[in-house]
């Protein structure tokens, strides 16, 4: 029997994701992949396989999952209620499925897209140089009932390990730099801008998020003559009623919307994450400091590997990881010897 | 495309994008030589082997390059793009090469294209003129973008120079022809958009399963021929390539 996934239920935007496709917006599509990409690595540190596997994005709402020979799991982002044959299960930690039990991985807690990594990774074959569904540009689809997902050999056998997120699910402060259109929006618009107080429209997706707040639209000087610019992803476009719209993985690759500026790498996960009853604040910060903040953020990244160690099963201790607090000040007694980088 | 306007002394203008972009303006309006320079000049990139460089692409009128912030700091780049821009005069390089003419047969208005009376009339034209104007017309791919394979051709006469609704219509199907500012986009994709939906085509600007995903490269032209809707659905039955009934001719 091979290797594979079954879906036997699943949310209604469950998809393959990885890193995506770079290097195609000249062709108008753009990079798409893991909506967020910390949770990706997370995983991938958490089974030790490389961080451009594929795994499962769950946007708000998990499913139910078998596969046919056992296999190690990881999951990690917002953290959902999940479980195998009726067992609670830790978040952001790994463990193994067994053949033919059932994992069941309910709605998000906090944040809004969770991650089931698989060892070995999902092995669907890849389009344009990637295994991640694109749902705007129509490549591949959200995951349905009966759904079967070929999974890679897994070499390792690792499991019971844990890490601590990367603090992503509670907003606040998310900093921006200016883009090419930020000076069309007057100062004291800017400064309404960066004194404002968002919420993400749970309507959000892959695309976008949009942003709710109290107040008078933001508004460009020459707003609808403005031509179709290029666009990444942490742009935050201003549409036609004021309201800001913060673009994702999935969004167009240009658009005739003025940007107010952009959000950096490192804190557009808070913007992904970020679910009912969170707030942002926007800040806008100099180039050169942005730039730091993404050396600092790629660095961690590469870190992670190295700052996962063993999850401790006491059932004492249960009831804590089920709430997330995971256990503090354990010695892993074989300190991660790889994770040079 | 008529205009030959030089360009202000503002341009050409570099702009960071993000943390890791820079884009290089030729214009803050279409003109056919600023596009034409965008082209050029990504081109010239292409070529060029400076580290750090990820990826590179147009829209209408500047050239976007997407880098390693991390490993090619912003200041050394900038100087090497001002270096290269000097090279020569961008707005007058050749326009790609292998250039094709796609003829594509197209519904127009119909319940298919419902605000092609409404376009007609922002623009001062009775429904016949604007289909007499729009299947005359041979504009140019100018970028492709929004969405895989998607092209913006220009530009039409100046009586379609419509503004963009400020309100988005919530989807517009594939295929669809859409119009505002002298220019017309064939939609890759269902999606919600400010421009007016005038037209149906069966053209598919992107076709992933195929080994030549998509469809138009910028400097193609494209002009439409005006069917009705039962010889749309007749194409979309007989036709599975995705070419939507078009004829394609190279242009020499």
């Amino acid at each position: 029997m091979n290797r594979a996934l079954i879906i036997h239920r699943a949310g209604p935007q469950v998809t393959v994701q990885d890193k995506g496709r770079a290097g195609l917006l000249g062709q108008g599509l753009s990079q798409g992949g893991a909506a967020d990409p910390v949770a990706l690595a997370e995983g991938a540190a958490l089974l030790r396989q490389p961080a451009d596997y594929a795994a499962l994005e769950m946007a708000g709402m998990g499913g139910s999952f078998e596969v046919a020979m056992e296999t190690r799991i990881a999951l990690t982002g917002a953290p959902m209620q999940a479980s195998i044959d009726g067992q609670a299960l830790a978040w952001n930690a790994s463990h193994l499925l067994p053949a033919g039990a059932r994992l069941e991985i309910g709605a998000a807690m906090r944040g809004n897209y969770g991650y089931l990594h698989l060892g070995g990774g999902i092995a669907t074959k890849p389009v344009l140089g990637a295994r991640a569904t694109h749902l705007a540009a129509g490549i591949g689809q959200a995951l349905r009932q009966g759904d079967c997902l070929p999974l890679d050999d897994d070499p390792r056998t690792e499991v019971g390990m844990t890490l601590d997120p990367e603090p992503r699910f509670t907003g606040g402060t998310v900093r921006i730099t200016r883009s090419m259109q930020t000076q069309l929006f007057a100062p004291d618009m800017l400064e309404r801008f960066q004194t404002t107080t968002f919420a993400r429209d749970a309507r959000g997706n892959r695309m976008g998020a949009r942003l709710e707040f109290d107040g008078d639209p933001f508004a460009a000087s020459g707003q609808l003559s403005i031509l179709s610019e290029v666009i990444v992803p942490g742009d935050i476009q201003m549409t036609g009623d004021g309201t800001p719209f913060v673009l994702l993985p999935e969004c167009q690759t240009t658009g005739g919307y003025p940007r107010i500026g952009t959000v950096i790498p490192a804190d557009l996960p808070r913007v992904v994450q970020a679910g009912q009853g969170v707030t942002l604040r926007f800040e806008v910060i100099d180039l050169s400091d942005a730039v730091e903040a993404q050396r600092r953020f790629v660095a961690a990244l590469d870190k992670l590997p190295a700052t996962i160690r063993p999850l401790l099963r006491d059932p004492t201790q249960m009831q804590d990881l089920l709430s997330y607090q995971l256990i503090s000040g354990v010695i892993s007694g074989h300190e991660a010897e790889e994770q040079g980088n | 495309m008529t205009q030959t306007d030089t360009l202000t002394p503002d341009f050409p203008r570099i702009s960071p994008v993000g943390i890791a972009g820079l884009l290089v303006s030729f214009a803050d309006s279409l003109s056919e030589p600023a596009n034409r320079a965008a082209l050029a000049f990504r081109a010239a990139i292409e070529a060029d082997t400076l580290d750090g460089i990820e990826e590179v692409s147009t829209s209408l009128t500047s050239t976007f390059l997407r880098f390693d912030p991390l490993h090619l700091d912003h200041a050394s780049l900038t100087a090497h793009v001002k270096n290269l821009l000097k090279a020569q005069d961008w707005t007058r390089a050749a326009l790609p090469e292998g250039r094709r003419h796609f003829r594509i047969p197209c519904v127009f208005g119909t319940d298919l294209a419902p605000q092609f009376d409404e376009a007609a009339k922002a623009a001062g034209l009775s429904a016949q003129a604007a289909i007499d104007s729009l299947t005359a017309a041979r504009p140019r791919v100018l970028t492709i973008g929004f969405a895989p394979g998607q092209p913006y051709t220009g530009q039409l006469p100046k009586e379609w120079d419509i503004p963009r609704q400020t309100a988005l219509t919530p989807r517009v199907p594939e295929g669809a022809l859409v119009v505002a500012i002298r220019q017309l986009i064939i939609f890759s994709a269902p999606t919600q958009t400010g421009w007016r939906h005038i037209g149906q085509t069966a053209f598919r600007c992107f076709r992933p399963e195929s080994d030549e995903p998509f469809a138009l490269r910028p400097g193609d032209e494209i002009s439409l021929w005006a069917i009705d809707a039962e010889a749309l659905e007749n194409i979309r039955t007989t036709d599975k390539s995705g070419q939507g009934g078009a004829e394609i001719e190279v242009i020499r």
